[in-house]
């Protein structure tokens, strides 16, 4: 253990990197720290490596709830080395812990951040880990699916395993990885050259790969054969999965599959996908490459382990340079979540969405408000956040729509209702509003083109959208099929809230059939 | 940033956008400091007009934060959107060291001349960018990324909007993606789902809110009491039908000059709002109906205005406007149309009461029954009838003997090549193809007076 305080140092190390000095070797050197990566720690700015450092050795810091998976190895190189990178601030005399703390907090929310708090999901870490071990040191060819909803954290548990097989020193030096992502490869010519760009194989040069699709292929077939169960074992690791199986021919996953069945040299595949049907969309002869070991990621968080987690994304940790103000910080986070605002709206946010992001939104405004005027996070900036993200976002779209579109779109309603919600055209909503607007107001009556005008405003904000049977294209656009994308309850609620709504528009939207 | 000069500026801000502390407060809250770390992406949503992309400018602006504009509509394949991004990295200072990284890359590359980046995929717009701005005083700053009219992303290339939601995540740089729309988020979502943004909406102007910004207008000669009078004015005509703050302002600069008129001729007071008003308000009814449309342009608006001042019994009015569906046709197009737009409009079964010379008078009972389905033809829109159908209504309509010549055969497909009709299958004469009448009534209308035809009494539905 003490023998390898060293690598993880290095390890650890790395990791401020990756956030803080950025380069295109990131990816590369995610797995396999090179020299470049450990020497350049001199480079970046103390103030951004000390953060990971912070975030990390949360994991360490006394907690109520579950531990996470933080294994006891990596505690005490994490300990050694926070203090070391929170040196430099602690002498520095414009240090200042409100600034510290913003930026500690905006980490958090931002899409590079880790958890503060890992945990769950042990059973499938131990699965993943174990999986990935055997290739490294027996040789072994697997492949896997990871399948979960957005934002389940499959990423992350990745990210956790990898880590910990770098914490290993007979596996860290055994094996490379390949990270492809589906949305950046978008097909199986840029995928082969990220994967022998990753490799780092002899057709690149510096950055660069030369030579055609065609060749690249084959040369890193015939690489990837001639190794037997001796060499280097390869982990691909292809977020998007589903993403790649849209590929012609599937080429890409064909080959990788085929690889990892037959003794050449052992690689383990590892798809990331949201989507449950994933294995329907393989081919048949992909399929049955594939081993169908396939390792479900659900959201299983309990509203007082949702608690937990927005109170650890909250909190300052242990080793937080200025331990007075981490304290009263901490107090005070205590306070705000036991209040009866916040618990309430935590418990309504969670029955929208028990998933992390959801948190991480609902608690953006609060932790950007902090400020030297505003130095704590107040229940009334929960309350205005949560306001802010549940607005419904036509409600609001219509409280700005000049009170002609307004009267456009109750005649549409009525239509819609009338008709059982068949499409309707202009004609027909203009000879709507012109019997409303003759018989039964003092309204002004607008000519065709004036409201054909306001129709098409309409149109352009996608309120209303041109039915699918409409017709095509030859079709005048007075008569073009549409249907509305309002529902009646988000009218009656715009006209609620609109500013100086005439009694006659209300009166008329209220009624049902006119 | 001192606690002091950060009020100064944001006061300052607030002095050249008007009616938006709020979100002027959020967003600056937002972005926080300069190295500091921001949500991912922002998705701006509002109304035209609402001053989004204004807050936005004057903000990143104002704070000499590094950011790229760009407008999507420009971008109309992704390889624009990137070399866009990539050969504009807002590198202060630093440029030179740029440059020189460009050099250097394009030596590797093998073609010297171009400083100029290409890139037209995702993996490498990914590679350039965070091999740029690692080496770029950038690094240590939020590197904002404005996308204006963002809803055309949606139809570019499947994995760009997705890809510029997790730029963050993707390239481990402090980059916020930030878009802006007038559609709602909803309408973004697709596929299997993605990174959601942190939306924030920018509320319409109230009526006073708009009154206050038009105002800022004011020509330096009127006074403000005055102009603030004539916007009211404006506003009480348009307001019903238009928010839009770029067509009012429009619209107001567009009618000024008629309003100030009398003043400056000595001929009404300042004072006597009353006659003002009159003045101007049927002016402006007027402008509705016309400039408002664009059926007239602003130009014409103003030599008409002026012509109508000079001599107010003047004609000139009517002569500029032009009609609104006018086009010269030869005699028997007009007949042809005329029957298409009754072959259109009326129903097979009456084609014999109309058009054969003895016919029985329709029952008062049975127009009564029918009139449930009376009015719906001209709601419905016009349907099809084959071409023996219009050729029969033509010959009974037209005047004279007309021989069926090639010349009506080609007056047919040159109705159709001016979309006045529209052809339905049968390329080759003898399928006999199906047609359809693509204009107006009130084109149909003025194209029957030019024939002394009257063809309201010929359509069933104004019977």
């Amino acid at each position: 253990m003490v023998k390898n305080n060293h690598q993880e140092d290095a390890n650890s190390l790395r990791n401020h990197v990756k956030v803080s000095e950025i380069t295109s070797h990131d990816r590369r050197s995610n797995l396999t720290p090179t020299k470049r990566t450990i020497a350049t720690p001199s480079k970046f700015n103390s103030q951004i490596a000390l953060s990971p450092s912070l975030l990390e050795s949360r994991i360490a810091s006394p907690r109520k709830h579950k531990l996470g998976i933080s294994s006891p190895k990596k505690t005490p190189a994490k300990k050694r080395i926070a203090p070391s990178a929170a040196k430099p601030s602690l002498v520095d005399p414009d240090f200042n812990p409100l600034e510290e703390t913003q930026r500690i907090l905006r980490l958090r929310i931002s899409q590079v951040n880790k958890p503060p708090v890992i945990s769950g999901y042990e059973k499938e870490r131990k699965q993943l880990y174990d999986l990935m071990k055997r290739t490294a040191t027996t040789g072994e060819s697997n492949s896997l699916l990871l399948i979960g909803p957005r934002g389940c954290g499959k990423s992350m548990l990745i990210q956790r395993v990898v880590e910990d097989l770098h914490s290993d020193v007979a596996v860290k030096e055994n094996v490379q990885l390949v990270q492809l992502t589906g949305l950046l490869q978008t097909d199986d010519k840029l995928a082969l050259r990220e994967i022998t760009r990753q490799l780092k194989l002899e057709n690149t040069v510096g950055d660069r790969v030369f030579r055609s699709f065609a060749e690249t292929l084959q040369f890193l077939i015939e690489a990837l054969k001639k190794g037997d169960q001796a060499s280097k074992p390869i982990v691909f690791i292809l977020d998007e999965f589903d993403l790649f199986a849209q590929h012609k021919n599937q080429t890409l996953l064909y080959n990788l599959f085929d690889v990892s069945q037959s003794a050449q040299t052992p690689i383990c595949v590892i798809g990331v996908t949201c989507r449950l049907d994933v294995v329907e969309l393989l081919e048949k002869r992909v399929k049955s490459r594939f081993s169908h070991r396939q390792l479900y990621l659900f959201n299983k968080l309990t509203l007082s382990q949702y608690r937990d987690l927005c109170r650890s994304y909250l909190t300052l940790c242990s080793d937080f340079p200025d331990q007075d103000f981490a304290d009263t910080w901490n107090k005070n986070i205590q306070c705000l979540l036991g209040e009866v605002s916040v618990k309430d709206i935590l418990e309504r946010q969670f029955s929208l969405t028990n998933d992390v992001r959801g948190l991480i939104t609902l608690l953006t405004y609060p932790i950007c408000q902090v400020n030297a005027a505003h130095p704590r996070v107040t229940a009334a900036d929960v309350v205005t956040s949560f306001k802010l993200i549940s607005t419904d976002t036509k409600s609001a779209m219509l409280h700005g729509v000049s009170t002609l579109e307004l009267c456009l779109i109750i005649a549409m309603k009525h239509l819609t209702d009338i008709y059982d919600g068949e499409p309707f055209n202009f004609e027909m909503v203009y000879s709507e509003y012109q019997k409303f607007a003759q018989r039964r107001s003092g309204m002004q009556v607008y000519e065709k083109p004036v409201v054909m005008k306001a129709y098409e405003h309409l149109q352009t904000l996608e309120l209303i959208k041109s039915h699918a049977g409409g017709g095509g294209a030859q079709v005048q656009k007075e008569y073009k099929l549409m249907s509305l994308l309002v529902h009646p309850s988000q009218i009656l609620d715009a006209i609620q809230k609109y500013p100086g709504c005439p009694t006659e528009i209300k009166q008329w939207a209220s009624q049902s059939i006119c | 940033m001192a606690e002091t000069s950060e009020v100064d500026e944001d006061s300052s801000l607030n002095s050249k956008v008007l009616c938006r502390q709020q979100q002027i407060k959020t967003l600056l809250s937002l972005f926080g400091q300069r190295q500091a770390m921001t949500t991912g992406s922002l998705f701006i949503y509002g109304h035209t007009g609402t001053g989004k992309s204004l807050v936005l400018q004057s903000v990143l602006n104002h704070n000499k934060l590094p950011y790229i504009f760009l407008n999507s509509i420009e971008c109309s394949s992704p390889r624009f959107l990137f070399e866009h991004i990539l050969n504009n990295l807002p590198v202060q200072g630093s440029y030179q060291i740029s440059q020189d990284l460009n050099n250097l890359l394009n030596i590797e590359n093998g073609d010297d001349d171009d400083d100029y980046i290409q890139c037209d995929n995702l993996t490498d717009f990914i590679r350039l960018l965070v091999s740029f701005i690692s080496e770029s005083p950038l690094k240590n700053q939020t590197l904002y990324l404005v996308l204006d009219k963002a809803e055309r992303l949606r139809e570019s290339s499947a994995s760009l909007l997705p890809v510029l939601l997790r730029l963050q995540e993707l390239s481990g740089l402090n980059v916020c993606t930030i878009f802006v729309s007038e559609i709602v988020w909803e309408k973004f979502r697709s596929g299997t789902g993605f990174y959601e943004p942190y939306c924030l909406h920018f509320p319409d102007y109230s009526r006073q809110e708009l009154m206050e910004i038009m105002c800022l207008d004011a020509p330096a000669s009127c006074e403000k009491d005055l102009y603030s009078l004539y916007i009211n004015i404006v506003l009480s005509v348009f307001h019903m039908v238009c928010r839009d703050l770029r067509e009012l302002r429009h619209i107001a600069r567009l009618n000024y000059q008629y309003f100030i008129e009398p003043i400056e001729k000595n001929e009404v007071k300042p004072s006597d709002t009353k006659k003002l008003w009159r003045n101007i308000e049927p002016h402006l009814k007027k402008a509705l109906t016309s400039v408002y449309l664009r059926e007239v342009s602003s130009r014409q608006w103003e030599l008409l205005q002026q012509a109508e001042l000079a001599d107010p019994d003047s004609d000139f009015s009517k002569a500029i406007v032009p009609s609104r569906s006018y086009v010269e046709l030869p005699y028997y197009s007009k007949f042809l149309l005329i029957a298409a737009y009754i072959a259109s409009y009326n129903p097979m079964k009456y084609d014999r009461r109309f058009f054969a010379k003895f016919s029985a008078k329709v029952s008062k009972r049975a127009k009564h029954v029918k009139k449930s389905e009376r009015t719906s033809n001209h709601l419905l829109g016009p349907k099809v009838f084959p071409i023996d159908r219009m050729m029969a209504i033509f010959y009974s309509i037209v005047e004279g003997k007309v021989v069926p010549s090639a010349y009506i055969n080609v007056q047919i497909s040159s109705l159709v090549s001016l979309h006045l009709l529209h052809q339905i299958g049968g390329e080759d004469k003898i399928a006999a193809p199906k047609y359809k009448c693509l204009v107006t009534l009130d084109f149909i209308r003025s194209v029957a007076r030019t024939v002394h035809f009257d063809v309201m009494r010929y359509l069933y539905d104004f019977l």
